[in-house]
Protein backbone atom coordinates (compact mmCIF):
# COMPACT_ATOMS: atom_id res chain seq x y z
CA UNK A 1 0.00 0.00 0.00
CA UNK A 2 1.72 3.34 -1.11
CA UNK A 3 1.09 6.47 0.47
CA UNK A 4 -1.74 8.67 -0.88
CA UNK A 5 -0.71 11.42 -2.79
CA UNK A 6 -0.02 14.90 -2.07
CA UNK A 7 0.87 18.19 -3.85
CA UNK A 8 4.31 17.66 -3.09
CA UNK A 9 4.62 15.09 -5.64
CA UNK A 10 5.83 16.23 -8.98
CA UNK A 11 3.17 14.38 -11.24
CA UNK A 12 0.75 15.19 -9.05
CA UNK A 13 1.34 19.04 -8.22
CA UNK A 14 -1.49 20.87 -10.27
CA UNK A 15 -4.53 18.41 -8.99
CA UNK A 16 -6.85 20.30 -7.14
CA UNK A 17 -6.68 20.22 -3.48
CA UNK A 18 -10.34 19.16 -3.02
CA UNK A 19 -9.90 15.87 -5.17
CA UNK A 20 -7.04 15.15 -3.34
CA UNK A 21 -8.44 15.50 0.07
CA UNK A 22 -11.21 13.04 -0.71
CA UNK A 23 -9.48 10.24 -2.36
CA UNK A 24 -9.60 7.39 0.13
CA UNK A 25 -7.00 5.30 -2.07
CA UNK A 26 -5.42 5.70 -5.47
CA UNK A 27 -7.16 2.73 -8.09
CA UNK A 28 -4.93 -0.25 -9.04
CA UNK A 29 -3.51 -0.11 -11.69
CA UNK A 30 -4.46 -1.95 -14.64
CA UNK A 31 -1.45 -4.27 -15.65
CA UNK A 32 -0.09 -4.85 -18.87
CA UNK A 33 2.78 -6.68 -19.90
CA UNK A 34 3.63 -6.71 -23.68
CA UNK A 35 5.99 -10.03 -24.81
CA UNK A 36 9.22 -10.08 -26.53
CA UNK A 37 7.99 -9.14 -30.18
CA UNK A 38 4.53 -8.80 -29.50
CA UNK A 39 2.52 -5.29 -30.80
CA UNK A 40 -0.04 -4.40 -28.23
CA UNK A 41 -2.59 -1.87 -29.42
CA UNK A 42 -4.54 0.22 -26.67
CA UNK A 43 -7.30 2.53 -27.03
CA UNK A 44 -9.09 4.06 -24.34
CA UNK A 45 -11.78 6.90 -23.95
CA UNK A 46 -11.41 8.45 -20.06
CA UNK A 47 -14.77 10.06 -20.21
CA UNK A 48 -17.28 11.31 -17.25
CA UNK A 49 -19.43 12.78 -19.56
CA UNK A 50 -21.56 15.11 -18.28
CA UNK A 51 -20.98 13.67 -14.74
CA UNK A 52 -18.84 15.84 -12.11
CA UNK A 53 -17.08 12.90 -10.75
CA UNK A 54 -13.17 12.07 -10.36
CA UNK A 55 -11.91 9.40 -12.56
CA UNK A 56 -8.13 8.20 -12.56
CA UNK A 57 -6.81 5.75 -14.57
CA UNK A 58 -3.40 3.83 -13.67
CA UNK A 59 -1.66 1.60 -16.30
CA UNK A 60 1.25 -0.14 -15.34
CA UNK A 61 2.79 -1.17 -18.51
CA UNK A 62 6.10 -3.81 -19.44
CA UNK A 63 7.36 -4.00 -22.92
CA UNK A 64 9.53 -6.84 -23.20
CA UNK A 65 12.16 -7.22 -25.93
CA UNK A 66 11.84 -5.88 -29.51
CA UNK A 67 7.73 -5.59 -28.45
CA UNK A 68 5.80 -2.34 -28.96
CA UNK A 69 2.70 -0.84 -26.78
CA UNK A 70 0.49 1.59 -29.43
CA UNK A 71 -1.77 3.52 -26.48
CA UNK A 72 -4.07 5.95 -27.66
CA UNK A 73 -6.07 8.12 -25.17
CA UNK A 74 -8.94 10.65 -25.25
CA UNK A 75 -10.23 12.42 -21.79
CA UNK A 76 -13.41 14.55 -21.87
CA UNK A 77 -15.99 15.51 -19.45
CA UNK A 78 -17.17 16.66 -16.18
CA UNK A 79 -15.18 16.64 -12.87
CA UNK A 80 -11.68 15.53 -12.27
CA UNK A 81 -10.21 13.03 -15.21
CA UNK A 82 -6.60 11.48 -14.84
CA UNK A 83 -4.35 9.38 -17.31
CA UNK A 84 -1.67 7.91 -15.33
CA UNK A 85 0.90 5.53 -17.33
CA UNK A 86 3.91 3.51 -15.79
CA UNK A 87 5.72 2.80 -18.60
CA UNK A 88 9.32 0.23 -18.41
CA UNK A 89 10.96 -0.78 -21.79
CA UNK A 90 13.54 -3.77 -22.04
CA UNK A 91 15.78 -3.99 -24.70
CA UNK A 92 14.64 -2.56 -28.28
CA UNK A 93 10.78 -1.97 -26.91
CA UNK A 94 8.98 0.84 -28.08
CA UNK A 95 5.81 2.59 -26.84
CA UNK A 96 3.96 5.11 -29.26
CA UNK A 97 1.56 7.31 -27.17
CA UNK A 98 -0.96 9.90 -28.24
CA UNK A 99 -3.43 11.17 -26.01
CA UNK A 100 -6.03 13.94 -25.82
CA UNK A 101 -7.35 16.07 -23.64
CA UNK A 102 -10.79 18.22 -24.05
CA UNK A 103 -11.67 20.67 -20.96
CA UNK A 104 -14.23 22.73 -20.92
CA UNK A 105 -16.37 24.59 -18.09
CA UNK A 106 -14.62 23.80 -14.22
CA UNK A 107 -13.15 20.60 -15.91
CA UNK A 108 -10.01 19.56 -14.83
CA UNK A 109 -8.03 17.02 -16.90
CA UNK A 110 -4.56 15.81 -16.42
CA UNK A 111 -2.40 13.34 -18.50
CA UNK A 112 0.67 12.20 -16.53
CA UNK A 113 3.29 9.74 -18.32
CA UNK A 114 6.40 8.14 -16.59
CA UNK A 115 8.71 6.45 -19.12
CA UNK A 116 11.59 3.98 -17.58
CA UNK A 117 14.00 3.41 -20.49
CA UNK A 118 16.30 0.91 -18.47
CA UNK A 119 17.65 -1.36 -21.25
CA UNK A 120 19.83 -0.17 -24.30
CA UNK A 121 18.26 1.03 -28.01
CA UNK A 122 14.52 0.95 -26.64
CA UNK A 123 12.67 3.96 -28.05
CA UNK A 124 9.55 5.99 -27.24
CA UNK A 125 7.39 8.44 -29.19
CA UNK A 126 4.44 10.33 -26.98
CA UNK A 127 2.22 12.98 -28.65
CA UNK A 128 0.18 14.90 -26.21
CA UNK A 129 -2.35 17.77 -27.19
CA UNK A 130 -5.07 19.50 -24.84
CA UNK A 131 -7.72 22.12 -25.66
CA UNK A 132 -8.63 23.64 -22.65
CA UNK A 133 -11.57 26.41 -22.66
CA UNK A 134 -13.83 28.52 -19.91
CA UNK A 135 -12.65 28.20 -16.85
CA UNK A 136 -10.57 24.50 -17.30
CA UNK A 137 -7.67 23.23 -16.20
CA UNK A 138 -5.33 20.92 -17.89
CA UNK A 139 -1.81 19.35 -17.27
CA UNK A 140 0.77 16.86 -19.67
CA UNK A 141 3.19 16.23 -17.35
CA UNK A 142 5.79 13.64 -19.53
CA UNK A 143 8.58 12.48 -17.05
CA UNK A 144 11.28 10.18 -18.59
CA UNK A 145 14.11 8.48 -16.76
CA UNK A 146 17.14 6.95 -18.86
CA UNK A 147 19.08 4.47 -16.74
CA UNK A 148 23.15 4.39 -17.04
CA UNK A 149 22.61 1.13 -19.27
CA UNK A 150 20.08 2.62 -21.54
CA UNK A 151 22.73 3.32 -24.32
CA UNK A 152 21.57 4.53 -27.84
CA UNK A 153 17.71 5.44 -25.74
CA UNK A 154 15.38 7.44 -28.86
CA UNK A 155 12.71 9.29 -26.50
CA UNK A 156 10.66 12.01 -28.23
CA UNK A 157 8.03 14.15 -26.10
CA UNK A 158 5.33 16.35 -27.88
CA UNK A 159 3.08 18.28 -25.48
CA UNK A 160 0.92 21.47 -27.44
CA UNK A 161 -1.89 23.55 -25.58
CA UNK A 162 -4.58 25.21 -26.74
CA UNK A 163 -5.81 27.95 -24.84
CA UNK A 164 -9.29 29.26 -25.73
CA UNK A 165 -9.72 30.97 -23.03
CA UNK A 166 -7.75 33.39 -20.89
CA UNK A 167 -9.86 31.92 -18.19
CA UNK A 168 -8.51 28.63 -18.61
CA UNK A 169 -5.06 27.15 -17.65
CA UNK A 170 -2.70 24.65 -19.01
CA UNK A 171 0.49 23.25 -17.42
CA UNK A 172 3.08 21.15 -19.82
CA UNK A 173 5.72 19.85 -18.04
CA UNK A 174 8.54 17.58 -19.61
CA UNK A 175 10.91 16.33 -17.02
CA UNK A 176 13.92 14.31 -18.48
CA UNK A 177 16.28 12.85 -16.10
CA UNK A 178 19.01 11.06 -17.95
CA UNK A 179 22.16 9.18 -16.54
CA UNK A 180 23.17 7.85 -20.10
CA UNK A 181 25.50 9.44 -22.82
CA UNK A 182 24.53 8.33 -26.34
CA UNK A 183 20.71 8.86 -26.17
CA UNK A 184 18.59 11.02 -28.12
CA UNK A 185 15.51 12.59 -26.08
CA UNK A 186 13.58 15.23 -27.95
CA UNK A 187 11.09 17.12 -26.17
CA UNK A 188 9.19 19.81 -26.84
CA UNK A 189 6.29 21.68 -25.21
CA UNK A 190 4.08 24.81 -26.64
CA UNK A 191 0.60 26.85 -25.60
CA UNK A 192 -1.06 28.79 -27.66
CA UNK A 193 -3.82 29.83 -29.54
CA UNK A 194 -5.53 29.16 -32.89
CA UNK A 195 -4.06 30.89 -35.91
CA UNK A 196 -5.87 33.90 -36.46
CA UNK A 197 -4.78 34.37 -40.32
CA UNK A 198 -5.66 30.15 -40.65
CA UNK A 199 -8.96 31.10 -39.48
CA UNK A 200 -9.29 33.98 -41.54
CA UNK A 201 -8.13 31.54 -44.80
CA UNK A 202 -10.94 29.12 -44.24
CA UNK A 203 -13.16 31.60 -42.93
CA UNK A 204 -12.42 33.52 -46.42
CA UNK A 205 -13.22 29.77 -48.31
CA UNK A 206 -16.44 30.18 -47.15
CA UNK A 207 -17.30 28.20 -43.21
CA UNK A 208 -18.64 30.31 -40.53
CA UNK A 209 -15.83 31.37 -37.70
CA UNK A 210 -17.53 28.72 -35.34
CA UNK A 211 -16.85 25.37 -38.16
CA UNK A 212 -13.49 27.31 -38.99
CA UNK A 213 -12.37 27.00 -34.76
CA UNK A 214 -13.63 23.80 -35.00
CA UNK A 215 -11.81 22.76 -38.46
CA UNK A 216 -8.75 24.02 -36.89
CA UNK A 217 -9.03 21.87 -33.53
CA UNK A 218 -9.83 19.27 -34.89
CA UNK A 219 -6.58 19.14 -37.11
CA UNK A 220 -4.59 20.20 -33.90
CA UNK A 221 -5.74 16.82 -31.90
CA UNK A 222 -6.21 14.57 -35.31
CA UNK A 223 -2.00 15.17 -34.76
CA UNK A 224 -2.13 12.66 -31.51
CA UNK A 225 -3.90 9.62 -33.57
CA UNK A 226 -1.86 10.27 -36.62
CA UNK A 227 0.01 6.79 -35.57
CA UNK A 228 -3.24 5.10 -35.54
CA UNK A 229 -1.80 2.17 -38.20
CA UNK A 230 -5.85 0.87 -38.15
CA UNK A 231 -7.56 3.46 -40.10
CA UNK A 232 -10.72 1.97 -38.26
CA UNK A 233 -9.81 3.25 -35.09
CA UNK A 234 -8.01 5.96 -36.46
CA UNK A 235 -11.24 7.16 -37.81
CA UNK A 236 -12.98 6.04 -34.76
CA UNK A 237 -10.87 8.05 -31.93
CA UNK A 238 -10.71 11.22 -34.32
CA UNK A 239 -14.19 10.91 -34.16
CA UNK A 240 -14.97 10.37 -30.27
CA UNK A 241 -12.36 13.88 -30.03
CA UNK A 242 -14.58 15.96 -32.43
CA UNK A 243 -17.68 14.75 -30.84
CA UNK A 244 -16.10 16.01 -27.42
CA UNK A 245 -14.91 19.72 -29.33
CA UNK A 246 -18.58 19.65 -30.27
CA UNK A 247 -19.91 18.79 -26.47
CA UNK A 248 -21.74 16.36 -27.96
CA UNK A 249 -20.27 13.23 -25.58
CA UNK B 1 -20.89 44.42 -58.88
CA UNK B 2 -18.17 45.59 -56.98
CA UNK B 3 -18.62 49.69 -55.96
CA UNK B 4 -16.27 51.24 -53.64
CA UNK B 5 -16.90 55.08 -52.67
CA UNK B 6 -14.28 56.99 -50.81
CA UNK B 7 -13.05 53.91 -48.57
CA UNK B 8 -11.05 55.03 -45.71
CA UNK B 9 -9.21 52.08 -43.76
CA UNK B 10 -7.19 51.57 -40.85
CA UNK B 11 -5.03 48.64 -39.92
CA UNK B 12 -4.46 49.47 -36.04
CA UNK B 13 -4.43 53.07 -36.00
CA UNK B 14 -2.63 54.08 -39.07
CA UNK B 15 -4.69 55.05 -42.27
CA UNK B 16 -3.83 52.77 -44.73
CA UNK B 17 -6.96 53.32 -47.24
CA UNK B 18 -7.77 57.33 -47.82
CA UNK B 19 -10.61 57.90 -49.93
CA UNK B 20 -10.32 54.95 -52.76
CA UNK B 21 -13.02 55.22 -54.76
CA UNK B 22 -13.51 52.37 -57.67
CA UNK B 23 -16.31 50.31 -59.61
CA UNK B 24 -16.19 47.22 -61.52
CA UNK B 25 -18.79 45.86 -63.80
CA UNK B 26 -19.20 41.97 -64.57
CA UNK B 27 -17.07 41.01 -67.38
CA UNK B 28 -14.41 43.16 -67.00
CA UNK B 29 -10.53 42.28 -65.62
CA UNK B 30 -9.13 45.96 -63.97
CA UNK B 31 -5.78 45.27 -62.46
CA UNK B 32 -4.27 47.68 -59.64
CA UNK B 33 -0.38 48.63 -59.73
CA UNK B 34 1.23 50.32 -57.16
CA UNK B 35 4.45 50.93 -55.14
CA UNK B 36 4.87 48.95 -51.72
CA UNK B 37 3.07 50.20 -48.86
CA UNK B 38 0.13 52.00 -51.42
CA UNK B 39 -2.78 49.75 -50.06
CA UNK B 40 -3.30 47.02 -52.38
CA UNK B 41 -2.94 44.18 -50.07
CA UNK B 42 -5.13 46.32 -47.21
CA UNK B 43 -8.08 46.78 -50.02
CA UNK B 44 -7.96 42.83 -50.38
CA UNK B 45 -8.50 42.31 -47.12
CA UNK B 46 -10.81 45.03 -46.26
CA UNK B 47 -13.00 43.96 -48.90
CA UNK B 48 -12.96 40.13 -47.74
CA UNK B 49 -13.26 41.12 -43.94
CA UNK B 50 -9.92 40.28 -42.35
CA UNK B 51 -10.54 41.16 -38.46
CA UNK B 52 -7.91 43.98 -37.30
CA UNK B 53 -8.71 46.02 -40.57
CA UNK B 54 -11.22 48.70 -39.81
CA UNK B 55 -13.25 50.64 -42.37
CA UNK B 56 -13.49 54.34 -41.27
CA UNK B 57 -15.49 56.25 -43.68
CA UNK B 58 -16.81 55.83 -46.96
CA UNK B 59 -18.67 52.25 -48.58
CA UNK B 60 -18.29 49.36 -50.73
CA UNK B 61 -21.19 47.41 -52.59
CA UNK B 62 -21.38 44.09 -53.78
CA UNK B 63 -24.70 43.55 -56.36
CA UNK B 64 -25.99 46.09 -54.56
CA UNK B 65 -25.57 44.56 -50.92
CA UNK B 66 -23.58 46.34 -48.40
CA UNK B 67 -20.38 44.42 -48.64
CA UNK B 68 -18.86 45.42 -45.14
CA UNK B 69 -21.96 44.67 -43.11
CA UNK B 70 -21.24 41.06 -44.16
CA UNK B 71 -19.15 38.52 -42.31
CA UNK B 72 -16.46 36.92 -44.48
CA UNK B 73 -17.85 33.91 -44.68
CA UNK B 74 -20.91 35.37 -45.80
CA UNK B 75 -18.88 37.56 -48.51
CA UNK B 76 -17.36 34.11 -49.42
CA UNK B 77 -20.84 32.34 -50.25
CA UNK B 78 -21.80 36.30 -52.13
CA UNK B 79 -19.41 35.08 -54.38
CA UNK B 80 -16.36 36.80 -53.37
CA UNK B 81 -12.89 35.17 -53.61
CA UNK B 82 -9.85 36.88 -52.59
CA UNK B 83 -6.66 34.40 -54.07
CA UNK B 84 -3.97 35.15 -51.08
CA UNK B 85 -0.64 36.54 -51.70
CA UNK B 86 0.26 34.34 -48.92
CA UNK B 87 -1.48 31.03 -48.95
CA UNK B 88 -1.90 29.68 -45.17
CA UNK B 89 -0.41 26.71 -44.01
CA UNK B 90 -3.36 24.45 -42.01
CA UNK B 91 -1.63 21.04 -40.87
CA UNK B 92 -3.76 17.99 -40.17
CA UNK B 93 -6.38 19.38 -42.87
CA UNK B 94 -6.17 18.15 -46.06
CA UNK B 95 -7.14 20.01 -49.03
CA UNK B 96 -9.73 17.91 -50.07
CA UNK B 97 -11.86 18.50 -46.75
CA UNK B 98 -11.19 22.04 -46.49
CA UNK B 99 -12.28 22.30 -50.10
CA UNK B 100 -15.21 20.26 -49.61
CA UNK B 101 -16.30 21.59 -46.04
CA UNK B 102 -15.93 25.37 -47.58
CA UNK B 103 -17.29 24.52 -50.36
CA UNK B 104 -21.00 22.96 -48.84
CA UNK B 105 -21.04 25.60 -46.14
CA UNK B 106 -21.39 28.27 -49.45
CA UNK B 107 -23.88 26.23 -50.79
CA UNK B 108 -25.82 25.58 -47.71
CA UNK B 109 -25.61 29.92 -47.57
CA UNK B 110 -26.92 29.74 -50.92
CA UNK B 111 -30.23 27.68 -50.06
CA UNK B 112 -28.30 24.97 -51.87
CA UNK B 113 -27.74 21.28 -51.77
CA UNK B 114 -24.47 19.66 -50.81
CA UNK B 115 -22.35 18.38 -53.01
CA UNK B 116 -21.89 14.59 -52.25
CA UNK B 117 -18.16 13.47 -51.79
CA UNK B 118 -17.78 11.44 -55.28
CA UNK B 119 -19.20 14.91 -56.79
CA UNK B 120 -17.22 16.91 -55.66
CA UNK B 121 -14.06 14.82 -55.79
CA UNK B 122 -14.97 14.69 -59.74
CA UNK B 123 -14.85 18.60 -59.54
CA UNK B 124 -11.84 19.05 -57.93
CA UNK B 125 -9.56 16.50 -59.82
CA UNK B 126 -10.90 18.23 -63.10
CA UNK B 127 -9.64 21.45 -61.33
CA UNK B 128 -6.47 20.53 -60.41
CA UNK B 129 -5.77 18.73 -64.14
CA UNK B 130 -6.57 21.80 -65.46
CA UNK B 131 -4.04 23.56 -63.08
CA UNK B 132 -1.77 20.72 -63.80
CA UNK B 133 -1.62 19.70 -60.08
CA UNK B 134 -1.20 16.10 -59.36
CA UNK B 135 -4.58 15.05 -57.23
CA UNK B 136 -2.00 13.25 -54.53
CA UNK B 137 -1.62 17.07 -53.87
CA UNK B 138 -4.94 17.74 -53.20
CA UNK B 139 -4.90 14.77 -50.43
CA UNK B 140 -2.17 16.60 -48.28
CA UNK B 141 -2.66 19.32 -45.71
CA UNK B 142 -3.49 22.66 -46.82
CA UNK B 143 -0.07 24.38 -48.41
CA UNK B 144 1.99 22.69 -46.01
CA UNK B 145 5.25 21.72 -47.46
CA UNK B 146 4.02 23.34 -51.05
CA UNK B 147 6.36 25.15 -52.80
CA UNK B 148 6.17 29.49 -53.45
CA UNK B 149 4.28 28.40 -56.81
CA UNK B 150 2.14 25.55 -55.90
CA UNK B 151 0.70 27.28 -53.34
CA UNK B 152 -0.21 29.39 -55.90
CA UNK B 153 -1.44 27.04 -58.45
CA UNK B 154 -3.39 25.70 -55.25
CA UNK B 155 -4.87 29.06 -54.82
CA UNK B 156 -6.24 28.66 -58.70
CA UNK B 157 -7.35 25.15 -57.91
CA UNK B 158 -9.30 26.32 -55.53
CA UNK B 159 -10.76 29.28 -57.21
CA UNK B 160 -11.91 26.43 -59.90
CA UNK B 161 -13.64 24.47 -57.30
CA UNK B 162 -15.43 27.37 -55.61
CA UNK B 163 -15.95 29.17 -58.67
CA UNK B 164 -16.69 32.76 -57.46
CA UNK B 165 -18.41 36.02 -59.26
CA UNK B 166 -15.46 38.34 -57.94
CA UNK B 167 -11.92 37.53 -57.92
CA UNK B 168 -9.87 39.38 -56.07
CA UNK B 169 -6.13 38.28 -56.85
CA UNK B 170 -3.12 39.64 -53.89
CA UNK B 171 0.20 39.20 -56.21
CA UNK B 172 -0.98 35.99 -57.47
CA UNK B 173 2.27 36.14 -60.09
CA UNK B 174 4.99 36.75 -57.70
CA UNK B 175 6.99 33.67 -57.05
CA UNK B 176 6.24 31.81 -60.17
CA UNK B 177 8.56 30.96 -63.13
CA UNK B 178 7.42 31.90 -66.69
CA UNK B 179 5.74 28.74 -67.22
CA UNK B 180 3.80 28.31 -64.02
CA UNK B 181 2.87 32.17 -64.58
CA UNK B 182 1.26 31.13 -67.94
CA UNK B 183 -0.45 28.27 -66.77
CA UNK B 184 -2.25 30.77 -63.71
CA UNK B 185 -2.74 32.85 -65.76
CA UNK B 186 -4.83 30.51 -68.65
CA UNK B 187 -6.19 29.74 -64.93
CA UNK B 188 -7.72 32.81 -64.42
CA UNK B 189 -9.02 33.55 -68.30
CA UNK B 190 -10.69 29.98 -68.02
CA UNK B 191 -12.63 30.01 -64.50
CA UNK B 192 -12.92 33.99 -64.62
CA UNK B 193 -13.49 35.35 -67.74
CA UNK B 194 -16.86 35.19 -68.37
CA UNK B 195 -19.41 37.98 -69.18
CA UNK B 196 -21.06 37.58 -65.51
CA UNK B 197 -17.85 37.49 -63.46
CA UNK B 198 -15.19 40.35 -62.47
CA UNK B 199 -11.69 40.21 -61.42
CA UNK B 200 -9.27 42.54 -59.77
CA UNK B 201 -5.64 41.96 -60.19
CA UNK B 202 -3.47 43.41 -57.99
CA UNK B 203 0.00 43.24 -59.11
CA UNK B 204 3.56 44.78 -59.21
CA UNK B 205 4.30 44.09 -62.19
CA UNK B 206 3.04 43.91 -66.05
CA UNK B 207 3.75 40.43 -67.29
CA UNK B 208 0.77 38.81 -65.47
CA UNK B 209 -1.18 41.21 -67.59
CA UNK B 210 0.58 39.13 -70.70
CA UNK B 211 -1.42 36.04 -70.34
CA UNK B 212 -5.15 38.49 -68.74
CA UNK B 213 -5.33 41.17 -70.76
CA UNK B 214 -6.99 43.93 -68.62
CA UNK B 215 -9.67 46.49 -69.56
CA UNK B 216 -8.75 48.88 -66.92
CA UNK B 217 -5.87 49.52 -64.80
CA UNK B 218 -5.51 51.83 -61.69
CA UNK B 219 -2.49 53.13 -59.92
CA UNK B 220 -3.33 53.16 -56.17
CA UNK B 221 -1.04 55.14 -54.60
CA UNK B 222 -0.90 56.80 -50.53
CA UNK B 223 -4.44 54.72 -50.66
CA UNK B 224 -6.26 56.24 -53.27
CA UNK B 225 -6.49 55.77 -56.91
CA UNK B 226 -4.26 58.62 -58.55
CA UNK B 227 -4.69 57.10 -62.24
CA UNK B 228 -6.78 55.09 -64.51
CA UNK B 229 -6.32 53.73 -67.87
CA UNK B 230 -6.23 50.91 -70.34
CA UNK B 231 -3.66 48.08 -70.78
CA UNK B 232 -1.30 50.68 -72.30
CA UNK B 233 -0.93 52.30 -69.27
CA UNK B 234 0.86 49.08 -67.69
CA UNK B 235 3.45 49.22 -70.42
CA UNK B 236 4.14 53.07 -68.91
CA UNK B 237 4.46 52.28 -65.77
CA UNK B 238 6.82 49.51 -66.15
CA UNK B 239 8.64 51.74 -68.42
CA UNK B 240 8.26 54.90 -66.18
CA UNK B 241 7.92 53.78 -62.58
CA UNK B 242 5.88 54.41 -60.04
CA UNK B 243 7.43 57.98 -59.47
CA UNK B 244 6.22 59.62 -62.35
CA UNK B 245 2.78 58.52 -62.67
CA UNK B 246 1.84 58.62 -59.48
CA UNK B 247 1.85 61.90 -58.16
Amino acid sequence: MTALPTRHDEEWRYAPAGVLAALKALPEAENIAVAAGVTHPLYTCISTGAESKVEIQRYQIDIAEGARCEAFFLLTGGGYKRLDIDVTLAEGAHFEMGAVGIGRGDEVTEIVTRLRHVAPRATSNQIMRGIAMDFATLTMIGRIDVAKDAQQTDAALGAKGLLLDRTATINAKPELEIYADDVKCAHGCAIGQLDEMGLFYAQQRGLPLAEARNLLMQAFVAEAYGAIDDAEWRERMIGHAEAALRGTS
Amino acid sequence: MLQINNLHANVGDKPILKGLTLSLKAGEVHAIMGPNGAGKSTLGYVLSGRPGYEVTEGSATFNGEDLLAMDPHERAAAGLFLGFQYPVEIPGVSNVQFLREALNAQRGARGEEPLSGADFLKLARAQADAMGMDMEMLKRPVNVGFSGGEKKRNEMVQMGILNPALALLDETDSGLDIDALRIVGDGINRIMRKPDKAVLLITHYQRLLDYVQPDFVHVLADGRITRTGGPELALELEREGYKELAA
